[in-house]
């Protein structure tokens, strides 16, 4: 018994580390799941990209049943890349989408609505990056999904796709929906 | 005599480093107040370079995430209520060092329990030679 006691030291030490290797491989170390998820939405407040004299506030984003919450800046690629999907989406669906500009310059947001279209109802221009601190916001673009109590149920880093709405986004709408079909992504 | 200042230079460019870190002036006049500045940059992550502190990166959020721990420490916020505002937001993946709680046990222990582990078999494992005849180890 004890001749195979310890040769069975190292060998369980291996696989006990191999099989947390081989679980962080199919990880991906660049998501870190954010603590709001669960948790009331931060409180902020900015002033409105397409007119300033607004504000976009966490008010806003409890005025529909279901909010999208769209972290994007000029500078960023993948946001560029998933800009055509966001007007898909505000176009077939019910559900409002809102923006947060991040470290970006007016004039070039505005262009870049206007060049590629504009999914938003409203977008918080968040110049020195104050409120994606409260976000804790790392790499844009994220997606914050928020029910009408303004509790954050999802949020999706990296680029929104169709996968990404299917998979992620519909199954959680459609339990917040209860109803087949649902009447805020489901058009009659 | 030359070469001595040389290293003297270097070593003083060395402190230098550690002081001002990576802003081009120090952050506070006052040098307690500096001093905690630059303990709390050392002690956050930067969360788009995951292995570097928001001391040592260039990335933006971590030039954000300075001018906030700046602010902060402004307002006249403690060390702890700084990382925990940013604890509440980032998660605890934000703190460099991971803190100690129940699910970080393993995290923290594993390199004692690896340690005595090694002891325990190297204690064996010499026991058993000593017990041996010599000549058969010769042979």
């Amino acid at each position: 018994m004890r001749r195979y006691l310890v040769p069975a030291i190292p060998l369980s030490i291996v696989l006990v580390l191999g099989g947390f290797f081989y679980v962080g491989l199919y990880r991906s170390p660049g998501y870190i799941p954010s603590p709001f998820v669960g948790k009331p939405a931060p409180q902020f407040s900015l002033p409105d990209l397409k007119d300033p004299k607004l504000t976009l506030s966490t008010a806003d984003l409890k005025k529909s049943r279901l909010t999208l919450f769209n972290v994007w800046g000029t500078w960023c690629v993948e946001c560029r890349q998933e800009h055509p999907f966001l007007v898909e989406l505000a176009k077939h669906t019910k559900i409002p989408i809102y923006g947060l500009d991040w470290n970006d310059e007016r004039e070039a947001a505005l262009a870049w609505l206007a060049d590629l279209g504009d999914p938003y109802q409203k977008v918080g221009f968040d110049k020195l990056g104050d409120a994606a601190i409260d976000w804790g916001v790392y790499g844009a673009p994220e997606t914050f999904l928020i029910d009408g109590d303004g509790m954050v149920l999802l949020k999706h880093i990296s680029p929104m796709t169709p996968e990404v709405w299917e998979q992620e986004f519909l199954p959680i709408i459609r339990a917040h929906c209860g109803t087949l079909p649902c009447p805020l992504v489901d058009s009659e | 005599m030359i070469r001595g200042a040389a290293v003297l230079l270097v070593g003083l460019l060395g402190c230098a480093g550690a002081v001002y870190a990576i802003d081009s002036q120090p952050a506070f006049e006052d040098p307690t107040l500096q001093a905690r500045y630059v303990k709390l940059i050392h002690e956050l992550r930067c969360l788009v370079c995951q292995n570097e502190t928001i001391a040592d990166s260039n990335a933006d959020l971590a030039a954000e995430l300075r001018r906030s721990v700046h602010q902060m420490i402004a307002k006249g916020q403690s060390d702890r209520q700084i990382l925990d505002f940013l604890k509440a937001r980032y998660g605890d993946f934000v703190l460099y060092r991971p803190p100690l709680e129940p699910k970080t046990w393993l995290l923290w222990g594993a390199p004692g329990i690896l340690l005595v582990i090694g002891a325990l078999v190297f204690v064996h494992i010499v026991r058993q030679r000593a017990s041996q005849p010599m000549d058969e180890d010769a042979a």
